[in-house]
């Protein structure tokens, strides 16, 4: 059997393959990322001094809903033909799947991020008072939480009913210290301040739940 | 066994009417917020055995997904079930006592917001529950709570941090509790407990009838299939 | 390996989903060799009994043993290298490629290169070098390239869950005379299917199954004995 690494890249690059062939479902996320920076600008004026205090926010949320939207889909191409039982049956170990998976959706949540990013830099006219390379790591650190714990839970959905409404159901309640965490380290660089118990608690987070979901996956994936 | 359930069912009930006379006659009046406080002796006390419960279901369902045995699976439903109403009860109680006191339903206090961050992620726990398909609910339910019970400290670590640099009314208050008190609250927590007991109690056997019944359907399916004669 | 030796058995396997009992206990040995047309009415237990072979369904209660190795156990995972699986939905990537799709399962599996994934998408009578997505093929080339899936690690037991379906009678045939070198070559093979007369001249023996049990095995395709009403329902497969 190959090593479990080479397994993990195989699958990764089938999947970024996959993405990459049905350009439908990328232009439509990548159209979806700029409608939703457009609605939270008229949502939330620009121009005033108090959305540019919460712009933090905003962001993050911005990226939440894209990531929901993201997760979502990359499963759905296992079901499809049953292809997820053809690896299954192979003696591929299941976490491997789990990380190809997991780094499959975070690359493609941090295109949209990088596509939403400088929309809401022009915007809200962003400026980084505090040291902007920290802004980086919150974004890495960040975007792995939510898509750690959402490319297991987008596993869980699938077999269940309503499939598309358990996957936010079951990440956002979970995300909350992550998310506030996100939230705050990025409003605390934005304005200057110290956010370095942010960034700590983040990736701690990130330490706590990726070793959780790779502890369990393999009884989830083959629950029934 | 059975005939402990009345038993215990009965002293719950004396343990109940203590606590009431405890928290509505016995402990003094606290000094600024008058007899309004009182409903701090089931604030708390909810919220304690809220976290009995829950640590118990993280126990289950670690046990469950290491033996695979209905029981530790059935623990985990009724402890989860249970502890979300104590919870119910802690989040309505502090809205009620915070407004007459602050004239605000809810402040953002810290113990309050992260109680409602555990509601969420055992109420989300309770929806995996019913919407997952039979053979893999315990299984999925038990590894949602190992991660949920593992999120609890980050929520109230993050939201205690967040409201020390954003300071708002705090319910529940701090500081040093006359003895009068601290004797009320742990009258009504132990009250608390033991009723919390008998209702897991009630609710395992129920669950524990409805899965007999089950087998039952699924024994005469085995021995004698749909249409056929045994 | 003497020719008869069981690679696979299976003992009181009950399979029961809720209140549904899919197997309601089998006990049977299957041995390497040969090629066995499993039988039967739908809802006969079929689809069933291949999944918990091939690991995808756990048994309720009873055992199953797959060349040595209990499937509860953690060694099992080692064994899935010896066993090919092929079922109704393709389990390919409609996206990909045939060759593309693969070359992807050919790393599961730990094979490198090329060469083994064109010889086998040969061996099926398809051409190696089409960039046609698996989508666009009929469904009698579809149901080719899965079945080159399930050949691609050269296992030595192979579970195919209708593979005959929608297909036409030409691919059908060559897929036939394909199983039956295979068989020859040491393999055991399960072929569940409702199109029997194709396996009249190739089949080793036939079992059939009825509500969750195996009612009959014989070593043509004929079906013996009375109605099924008269069978015994209790727990005994015959062997």
């Amino acid at each position: 059997m190959t090593k479990p690494s080479g397994i993990v890249r195989a699958t990764l690059l089938k999947d970024l393959r996959l993405e990459w062939r049905s350009k439908d479902a990328i232009n439509s996320m990548l159209f979806f990322s700029l409608l939703v920076v457009v609605v939270f600008s008229f949502s939330f004026d620009p121009t005033s001094e108090e959305s540019r205090q919460i712009a933090g926010g905003l962001i993050w949320v911005a990226f939440l809903f894209a990531a929901v939207v993201a997760l979502n889909q990359t499963w759905a191409r296992e079901i499809r033909n049953q292809v997820l039982d053809a690896y299954r049956v192979s003696p591929a170990p299941a976490n491997s799947l789990f990380i190809a998976k997991a780094l499959g959706n975070f690359i493609f949540v941090l295109v949209l991020e990088a596509l939403m990013t400088p929309l809401f830099i022009m915007f809200y006219r962003l400026r980084a008072l505090g040291p902007a390379w920290q802004l980086l790591v919150v974004g890495a650190l960040g975007t792995w939480a939510l898509v750690v714990n959402g490319t297991f839970f987008a596993a869980m959905s699938l077999r269940t009913r309503s499939r598309e409404i358990m996957l936010p159901l079951l990440l956002f309640p979970i995300s909350i210290p992550a998310i506030l965490a996100m939230v705050q380290a990025t409003t605390a660089i934005l304005s200057g301040e110290q956010a370095r118990f942010w960034i700590v608690l983040l990736a701690t987070y990130d330490l706590v739940f990726t070793t959780g979901c790779l502890l369990l996956f393999e009884t989830v994936l083959n629950a029934e | 066994m059975k005939r402990l359930f009345p038993i215990l069912g009965v002293l719950t009930a004396i343990l109940l009417c203590y606590g009431l006379y405890q928290a509505l006659v016995v402990a003094p009046t606290e000094q600024t917020m008058g007899d309004v406080q009182r409903i701090f002796y089931y604030h708390v006390p909810s919220a304690w055995t809220a976290f009995i419960l829950f640590f118990i279901n993280f126990v289950a369902s670690i046990l469950y997904l290491v033996k695979r045995r209905s029981a530790q699976d059935m623990v985990a439903l009724t402890t989860a079930e249970v502890g979300v109403v104590f919870l119910t009860v802690n989040l309505v109680t502090g809205p009620i006592w915070a407004r007459p006191v602050w004239g605000i339903w809810w402040t953002w206090d810290w113990r309050l917001t992260s109680t409602l961050v555990m509601w969420l992620i055992y109420v989300s726990y309770l929806f995996l529950r019913r919407f997952s398909s039979g053979g893999q609910t315990p299984t999925l339910a038990a590894a949602l709570a190992v991660l949920g019970a593992l999120c609890v400290p980050f929520v109230y670590f993050s939201i205690w941090f967040f409201r020390t640099q954003h300071p708002q009314p705090v319910i529940g208050g701090g500081g040093s509790i006359d003895p009068r008190m601290w004797r009320a609250l742990l009258v009504n927590w132990l009250a608390f407990s033991c009723f919390a007991f008998m209702v897991c109690w009630s609710r395992y056997r129920l669950e524990k009838l409805q899965r007999e019944v089950d087998e039952a359907h699924a024994m005469q399916s085995l021995l004698a299939p749909r249409g056929g004669v045994r | 390996m003497t020719e008869n030796a069981p690679v696979v058995i299976v003992t009181n396997l009950i399979k029961q989903f809720g209140r549904f009992a899919a197997l309601r206990g089998i006990s049977a040995e299957f041995s390497s060799g040969k090629l066995y047309a499993i039988l039967g009415d739908n809802g006969a237990g079929k689809t069933t009994l291949l999944r918990t072979l091939a690991g995808l369904n756990r048994p309720s209660s009873g055992e199953v043993s797959i060349l040595g190795t209990n499937a509860d156990a953690r060694e099992f995972r080692d064994i899935c290298q010896n066993v090919g699986y092929m079922a109704h939905p393709s389990l390919l990537y409609d996206e990909m490629s045939g060759m593309e799709n693969l070359q992807y399962f050919a790393r599961l599996y730990g094979i490198t290169g090329n060469t083994r994934c064109a010889e086998v998408i040969k061996a099926v009578g398809l051409d190696p070098d089409l960039v046609r997505p698996v989508g666009q093929y009929s469904q009698g080339m579809r149901q080719r390239m899965s079945l080159a899936r399930a050949l691609l690690n050269d296992p030595r037991i192979l579970l195919l869950d209708e593979p005959f379906s929608n297909v036409d009678v030409h691919s059908a045939t060559e897929m036939v005379s394909l199983l039956a070198g295979l068989r020859d070559k040491g393999k055991t093979i399960f072929v569940v299917t409702h199109q029997a007369s194709l396996l009249e001249a190739v089949a080793d023996e036939s079992v059939w199954m009825e509500h969750g049990q195996i009612v009959q095995r014989s070593p043509n395709l004929n079906r013996l004995g009375a109605s099924p009403a008269d069978r015994p329902g209790h727990g005994h497969g015959q062997r």
